[in-house]
């Protein structure tokens, strides 16, 4: 079992450099000069896919091992979820890329993937044992859905994206010159926490501060990476590490807060490297990518994977939660945290197909629209589970 | 009611933008509107749109507003984030008062979150609201549309006014009619499964119409879900009660009316062992601890069959039943879960009665803590009377006991012990780490001999008799956003023109990319160029920044 545990591991690793590689041939397809950018066949968009398909299915095979080895489907704590959310990311790709075949998504959403696969193992990889709340064949059933559902909105932002870096003038200061750029920005800070997390991994940085909880109770934080705040009354156990004198209130998870000063501060540092290297701006560095985009078509995929989205999604985040929690909760719905949000995230997208179907919001708004979505997801992702708690916590 | 008499004789009804019959448009307004615009309900009357005298008129109109309509979805979908900044007065503990909770720990903004009513913001009158605005304007705005929709799309004819076709998005002109091209572009439609309508040479072609009723059967499923879940008020709709059961312990199942009764045969936790279990769980036990692996009461279910209420005599057994998590004991209408428990209770306590100096022992006698007896007779010469029992022992006031609740916590008792040389009694005073004479100093004394413990299950006894009511809503939602999305409604004309020229046409609710690989088929074997996309040539003519065609474009509300 141990043996399987560890082939799964290898096989997600494998996947990770195969999208890696992938990307690079699909930038490889649209910067070929036969290329029209468009549909059609093309060598190198066709190796690209090919390869991520392979990385697709190697992805399909750390997660059926890691099923097998563990007895329950992989979907149970942060590291495993994400991580299946990446993949699901991949096969929506596939299907849009098999519909569409837009071969400029592929350079934005493997990525995107990557970036996701990659933030995921930064939380703990450790298969653990279910708890009795997670007891049931419904964790596989709800949590797969909404990460598919999620996965195919999470398209929409691509094309989105893609459509708004082509779409907005760059030679224009405004809004949306600068709302652009700070997309493309929180996407270096995600950049900026993986590094950083790396790094404290590899060296085994580690301290310790006893504290004050808010229940008023003694306890111990464990940090990772120096500590630039510390929690309410910390004192440091461990010794020759660092401590900052900026102590936190009771109710902030100091430790958390630290990783999160750190992603933002290593983010920014290589932001503003890249910037003085290229002397250009992140949006305009990625603009020639998209030079040959037809925007019609972005409009349509980003549409077209919403109407496809906002179905399953609604299926797993809505109606698979609400049976679920009628078993294991005693009641289909309680306004926790997590639920309240996948309720924002159906609403958002409710409003969006309104403003879309009645309204006629085309084109750059949709655009904006699904960037906007797709905050939400990540925001319901991450942050509702590290920052407010609720029963949907993982470990 | 006012009627528009279209150039082509046909009557239509006030409010109508494209004639019934041939399509031509009808009024100015109509002819300045975008295409899409008008062709969203096919310029059909709608109630909104043609009055707006009386006040209901205008409640009316403002219900049925695209706009309000999702207003209301972002005004609603806003104040439920906010409910989520601080947590809600239900996930916090019933020990803690909320008015210094939040101030306590939030500070400031804690407490103006406190003063705003957002602790208890899902159930503030105010979003009750929100939620029946957004019900009555789904309610309202589909009525306004279906129903002419309807009409609009049964009446349909064949052959349209050429200023119809040349209005439509797909939209070409051929110079040359012939009927060999004619069939083939019906052949090729009707391969596409398009239903094919056909007179004096004139095509309609059509698929998908059904999913045009997608938005209405969803919101019909939206509607009834929310009545399911008004329900839920409705007295003998609901119970959600709680228990607390000790092992060993019978009792009335709360929200039963005493039918059903309960009978605990015990509560087990277990935790996952690094041997026993998985190997590979092995890292993460060591690095979080223990994990729980399973929460059980064992239970039994008693019906009773005759007597009154609260007569517990004539219990018949129902049923044995293990209650775990994620595996509630279902009977009846009604669930129980477990949710809780608390461990290592009190259940019994024992003493022995010793005579002080001689070390002579007698009993030991075991007091039940939740039913103590009155009196324990150790022999012949020898017996215990309880004379005050304090289960949750708290201290004294005014030289009495206190005892703020009858669990267990901390059982202090009050004996008077009885032997040959005291035949009155002495009095004893005996609490957890405390022996009190009162009376002054006794020749006897009781010795701690042991204490039995037990664990107490927390169940939640629920009924729901709204479930189905809520599952059919969700389940009519579900068909009618698949049948809204995952299938378009496509239409093609093909018009035979005076000069014995051909005009094709086509238009879609959505997915235009799948209208046009449509076509693509239908013409690949007729020699001719497939019909123009306008938008698509349009865009390709503006250059990258320049696409802002979609500006004021919010013309339907
Ligand atoms: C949470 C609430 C709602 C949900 C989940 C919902 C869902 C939907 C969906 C999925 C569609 C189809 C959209 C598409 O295919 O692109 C739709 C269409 C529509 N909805 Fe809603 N809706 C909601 C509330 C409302 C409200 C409040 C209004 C009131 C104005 C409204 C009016 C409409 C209209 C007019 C259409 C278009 C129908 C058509 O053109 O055929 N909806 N709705």
């Amino acid at each position: 079992m141990t043996q399987l545990a560890s082939l799964s591991s290898t096989l997600l690793y494998v996947a990770f450099v195969l999208y890696l590689i992938a990307t690079a041939f699909f930038a490889g397809s649209i910067k070929s000069k036969k290329h029209t950018n468009q549909t059609g066949k093309n060598r190198w968009a066709t190796i690209a896919i090919t390869i991520t398909i392979i990385g697709f299915v190697s992805q399909l095979g750390y997660f059926i091992t890691r099923w097998i080895a563990s007895g329950h489907a992989p979907l149970s704590n942060l590291f495993e979820f994400i991580t299946f959310f990446g993949m699901m990311l991949i096969a929506a790709f596939i299907i849009i890329y098999f519909i569409y075949r837009a071969h400029v998504l592929g350079v934005f959403a493997l990525p995107i993937a990557l970036l996701i696969i990659a933030y995921s193992s930064m939380f703990p990889r450790d298969i653990s044992p279910l708890i009795p709340a997670l007891q049931s064949d419904w964790l596989a059933i709800h949590v797969s859905t909404v990460a598919a559902g999620e996965a195919i909105l999470a398209i929409s932002f691509v094309a989105g994206l893609i459509y708004l870096l082509k779409d907005v003038d760059l030679a224009k200061k405004g809004k949306q010159t600068f709302w652009l750029e700070a997309v493309l920005f929180s996407l270096v800070i995600v950049v900026g926490f993986i590094a950083a997390t790396t790094t404290s991994q590899i060296t085994g940085y580690e301290s310790e501060f006893s504290h004050i909880n808010t229940e008023g109770n003694e306890d111990v934080a464990e940090y990772h990476l120096p500590a630039l705040v510390i929690p309410h009354q910390g004192e440091l156990v461990t010794e020759n590490r660092f401590a900052s004198p900026v102590e936190m209130p009771a109710i902030v998870n100091a430790s958390r807060l630290n990783t999160v000063i750190w992603s933002i501060m290593v983010g920014t540092v290589l932001y503003l490297l890249t910037r003085l290297i290229f002397r250009r701006s992140i949006s305009a560095l990625l603009q020639p990518l998209v030079r040959k985009v037809n925007l019609n078509l972005m409009d349509e995929v980003g549409y077209r994977s919403v109407l496809i989205g906002f179905p399953v999604f609604t299926l797993g985040g809505l109606v698979f939660a609400m049976i679920w929690a009628q078993i294991a909760w005693t009641r289909f719905w309680g306004w926790d945290p997590k639920e309240v949000w996948a309720l924002i995230t159906w609403l958002f997208y409710a409003a969006f197909l309104h403003l879309r179907l009645s309204r006629g919001w085309e084109g750059n708004r949709s655009a904006w629209l699904a960037v906007i979505g797709f905050a939400i997801i990540m925001f319901n992702l991450v942050a509702v589970n590290l920052i407010i708690a609720g029963l949907h916590s993982y470990a | 009611m006012s009627e528009i008499t279209c150039k082509c004789g046909h009557v239509n009804p006030e409010g109508t933008e494209l004639c019934l019959s041939c399509g031509r448009a009808l009024t100015t307004d109509a002819e300045e509107k975008k295409t899409s615009d008008v062709m969203r309900y096919e310029g059909m009357a709608r109630r909104s749109q043609t009055y707006n005298g009386s006040i209901i008129d205008k409640v009316w109109n403002f219900f049925s507003s695209v706009k309000v309509g999702v207003w209301l979805i972002v005004i609603t979908l806003s104040a439920s984030a906010l409910g989520t900044i601080f947590p809600q007065v239900l996930f916090i503990s019933p020990l803690e008062a909320p008015e210094v909770y939040y101030e306590e720990r939030y500070g400031v903004a804690g407490e103006i979150y406190y003063i705003l009513g957002f602790h208890d913001l899902y159930n503030s009158w105010w979003y009750l609201l929100l939620i029946a605005a957004i019900g009555t304007s789904i309610i309202i705005a589909s009525l306004d549309r279906v129903i002419p929709l309807y009409k609009a799309l049964k009446h349909q004819r064949v052959n349209r006014h050429a200023s119809f076709m040349k209005r439509q998005r797909i939209y070409t002109e051929y110079p040359l009619y012939s009927s060999d091209t004619f069939s083939k572009i019906k052949d090729g439609l009707r391969n596409k499964r398009y239903r094919i309508r056909e007179e004096d040479g004139n095509l309609l072609a059509e698929k998908g119409r059904f999913s045009r009723w997608g938005p209405y059967v969803n919101h019909t499923g939206l509607i009834i879900f929310l009545i399911g879940a008004m329900l839920r008020f409705v007295p003998g709709m609901y119970v959600d009660e709680v228990m607390w059961i000790r092992e060993g312990e019978t009792m009335a199942i709360p929200g039963t009316d005493q039918e059903y009764f309960l009978k605990s045969e015990g509560f087990t936790v277990e935790t996952y062992d690094a041997d026993e279990d998985k190997e590979v769980f092995g890292a993460t036990i060591d690095r979080v601890g223990a994990i729980a692996k399973n929460f059980q009461t064992d239970a039994i279910l008693l019906k009773r069959e005759d007597g009154v209420a609260g007569d517990s005599s004539n219990l018949v057994e129902v049923e044995e039943h293990p209650i775990r998590v994620n595996q509630p004991f279902k009977f009846d209408n009604f669930a129980l879960y477990q949710v809780d428990f608390r461990q290592g209770e009190f259940r019994s306590m024992s003493f022995n009665l010793v005579q002080k100096e001689s070390g002579d022992s007698f009993g030991p006698f075991e007091i039940d803590l939740t039913q103590p007896e009155d009196e324990y007779q150790l022999d012949d010469d020898h017996r215990v009377e309880l004379m005050g029992y304090y289960p949750d022992f708290s201290g004294f006031e005014n030289g009495e006991p206190q005892s703020p609740s009858p669990v267990p916590n901390n059982p202090a008792f009050l004996f008077k012990l009885f032997s040959p040389e005291h035949p009155d009694g002495e009095v004893a005073f005996i609490a957890i780490q405390q022996n009190l004479e009162p009376l002054g100093e006794n020749d006897y004394q009781l010795s701690f001999n042991g204490v039995e413990t037990r664990d107490v299950s927390g169940l939640t006894v629920r009924k729901d008799l709204t479930l189905w009511i809520l599952a059919l809503g969700g389940a009519i939602f579900m068909i009618g956003v698949v049948q809204g999305a995952y299938w378009n409604h496509r239409r093609v004309w093909v018009k035979r023109t005076e000069e014995g020229g051909m005009l094709v046409s086509g238009h879609t609710n959505k997915n235009w990319f799948g209208l046009r690989k449509d076509l693509e088929a239908a013409f690949t074997n007729t020699g001719l160029e497939q019909p123009k996309d306008q938008h698509e040539q349009n865009l390709n003519k503006v250059s990258a920044g320049g696409a802002k065609e979609e500006e004021n474009r919010d013309t339907t509300s």
